[in-house]
């Protein structure tokens, strides 16, 4: 606190450190108290015995077993899934990763997940490319503009949607959402419908059970989960920071672009990947809203189809015969590869960020 | 550019708490003022409603006059934005952007000010860089962020951020309270080579520094915890250190303070 206070007495610099270099003297020189491995060389063969207490060993062997047993999980995950699958896989006649066609009839196995894969990537993307700009305008609501009394609760509100059971999400996305849809799709359809992605689907667009409906349930879903995260990373933009920015002539929004976003971004981004694995797994929802199809997918919002986990889903039922449910889990497999790609490109980006901070 | 500060009756809050009462003081143009005084005094609040960063603490606000060339900073007309841009400021710690480039962070400001033209702004950063003492040592790596030099070229490099806009008075909070004794020698020159175009303002915990560097010193002291601070004396540095009239400021530049 007053410690340069002191020193700072002018015709008298060379005070300073004079009291504490008098001190030393007096304290034991500090070699007998942590005797070095070379000075008790008698036996040099023999290492020094570390002294543990039974209290770390106990907490040491705690914290390695919950360690090595999510690692193992995994490892049994992957294992049990790649044992199911290859017997299937061994009997496929068409090509698993380039067949677009799903045919899991024991006889006659015949499938490729080219086509559920593709709309689990495509539903999962869009359902993305909406999700992430609101959450980043909810989290720079939350973190920048709200006031303080609004912003807890506000930010509560947001973290209920991740509690909604993704059940309910399906129907109202099936029985409200679809149908109200309809009247934009149309839309849509009619003057945009020369791109691919607005072009007539397998989907009766009236009924709504597109790819577009199922991707904004999506979307709702991802807020929570993008939101939480990147409401904690903006928060924590270093105040330093802000001053300095303010300190320039920096307007609010100006000090949010060169402070809370660069500071921010790596954690934004993971978030939305993070996002994207749970949205490219979501499961119960997508099988409620999407319309089963036997045609290809035609890379347009309102086809019908089904992703890698509805499809799963729905035949999980009639699983009697271990060559037709090999087949399902092969593309469990793609699913369980993909997330883990995705979630591994969130790492990267993380960790190449890491020189900033 | 190097405009005067005149302070009248300036009443500083934080919410409630009364943290600064009746401060007048004057800085002429051109010159280095030193703020002096034991922690808690009030120094650094007086220092950041200079420019009116004070207000961006929830609940702080501030009542009296800054008057900047005879311009009240605080009329209600004045938009505090334009007021930073005019007064600069260099903070305790370094705090260069740490996703910018070398030459990014010194030309901020401008770019906040909407100049985009690139030969404009090289121009403008070798010339701040150059004032800040700094150029020789980065002019091989401007491109590179700002956060890998070391902690006095981090605090120069601020500096340079701060007078690449030409501000009309520099306000410094503590600047070398986080450096090594050879960085803050570094800055304590390049104080007085920027004091022929800027007027300095500068809160020291470092009693020695105020007497190298500053031509006046304000010496700030409170009654006690939970009073507020108050403006002791304000006089010639050399006449601070060597001659007080008051009490107290003997008190605290000797030692026998506390």
């Amino acid at each position: 606190m007053s410690d340069s206070d002191t020193v700072g007495r002018p015709g008298a610099p060379g005070l300073a450190g004079g009291p504490r270099g008098g001190a030393a003297p007096d304290t034991a020189p500090e070699a007998p108290i942590t005797p070095t491995p070379q000075g008790s060389d008698g036996d040099p063969a023999k290492p020094t015995k570390v002294i543990t207490r039974p209290g770390d060993k106990i907490f040491k062997t705690l914290t390695v077993g919950s360690g090595v047993f999510v690692v193992v999980m995994i490892a049994l995950i992957g294992i049990f899934l790649l044992i199911q699958a290859i017997p299937s896989l061994a009997d496929n006649n068409a090509n698993f990763l380039f067949s677009r066609d799903w045919n899991a009839d024991p006889a006659n196995l015949a499938f490729g997940v080219l086509d559920l894969l593709l709309v689990t990537i495509f539903s999962s993307v869009f359902a993305l490319i909406i999700a992430m700009p609101v959450s980043l305008g909810i989290a720079l609501f939350l973190t920048q503009y709200a006031p303080r009394r609004l912003a807890r609760p506000f930010a509560y509100l947001v973290d209920l949607l991740a509690a909604v059971p993704s059940i309910i999400y399906g129907l109202w996305g099936a029985y409200v959402l679809a149908p109200a849809l309809s009247p934009i799709s149309k839309w849509l359809n009619e003057y945009l419908g020369f791109i691919p992605l607005f072009a007539s689907g397998s989907s009766n667009l009236v009924i709504g059970q597109t790819i577009f409906t199922a991707g904004i349930v999506l979307a709702v879903m991802l807020l929570p989960i993008i939101t939480a995260i990147t409401r904690e990373v903006f928060d924590r933009t270093p105040p330093m920071q802000v001053e300095g920015a303010l300190a320039l002539g920096a307007t609010k929004w100006e000090v949010i672009r060169t402070t809370v976003l660069p500071f921010g971004r790596a954690g934004y981004i993971s978030a939305s990947m993070l996002g994207l694995g749970r949205a490219l797994g979501e499961t119960i929802a997508v099988l409620i809203i999407l319309s089963s199809t036997t045609k290809h997918f035609s890379f347009s919002l309102f086809d019908g189809g089904d992703t890698i986990a509805s499809k799963i889903a729905r035949a999980a039922q009639e699983f009697n015969d271990p060559r037709g449910a090999g087949a399902y889990i092969a593309a469990g497999l793609v699913l369980f590869v993909l997330t883990f790609v995705v979630n591994a490109f969130a790492r990267s980006i993380i960790s190449g960020h890491k020189e900033y901070e | 550019m190097a405009k005067r500060i005149d302070v009248k009756d300036l009443n500083l809050f934080y919410g409630k708490f009364h943290a600064v009462d009746q401060v007048s003081l004057a800085v002429p143009p051109r010159n280095v003022t030193a703020f002096i005084g034991p922690s808690g005094c009030g120094k650094s609040t007086v220092l950041r409603s200079l420019n009116r960063m004070h207000e961006v603490i929830p609940g702080a606000r501030a009542e009296g006059k800054v008057l900047l060339d005879g311009e009240d900073i605080y009329a209600s007309t004045v938009d505090p934005v334009s007021v930073r841009r005019t007064i600069g400021m260099v903070f305790q710690r370094p705090n260069p952007f740490p996703t910018m480039s070398i030459r990014d962070n010194v030309v901020a400001g401008l770019k906040l000010a909407g100049l985009r033209d690139r030969k404009k702004l090289d121009e403008v950063a070798e010339r701040a860089l150059r004032g800040a003492n700094l150029w020789a040592e980065v002019k091989d790596r401007l491109n590179r962020p700002g956060g890998g030099l070391s902690g006095g070229q981090q605090q120069r490099l601020c500096i340079a951020r701060a007078i690449a806009v030409q501000p009309d008075v520099l306000l410094m909070d503590e600047p070398c309270s986080a450096l090594d004794p050879i960085s803050t020698l570094a800055i304590e020159d390049l104080i007085q080579e920027l004091k022929k175009d800027f007027t300095i303002v500068i809160v020291t915990h470092n009693m020695q520094q105020a007497a190298r560097v500053s031509d006046q010193t304000a010496f700030f002291n409170l009654a006690g915890v939970g009073q507020p601070g108050r403006l002791i004396e304000l006089d010639d540095t050399e006449k601070i250190f060597s001659n007080p009239t008051q009490k107290a400021t003997e008190d605290y530049i000797s030692g026998r303070f506390g």
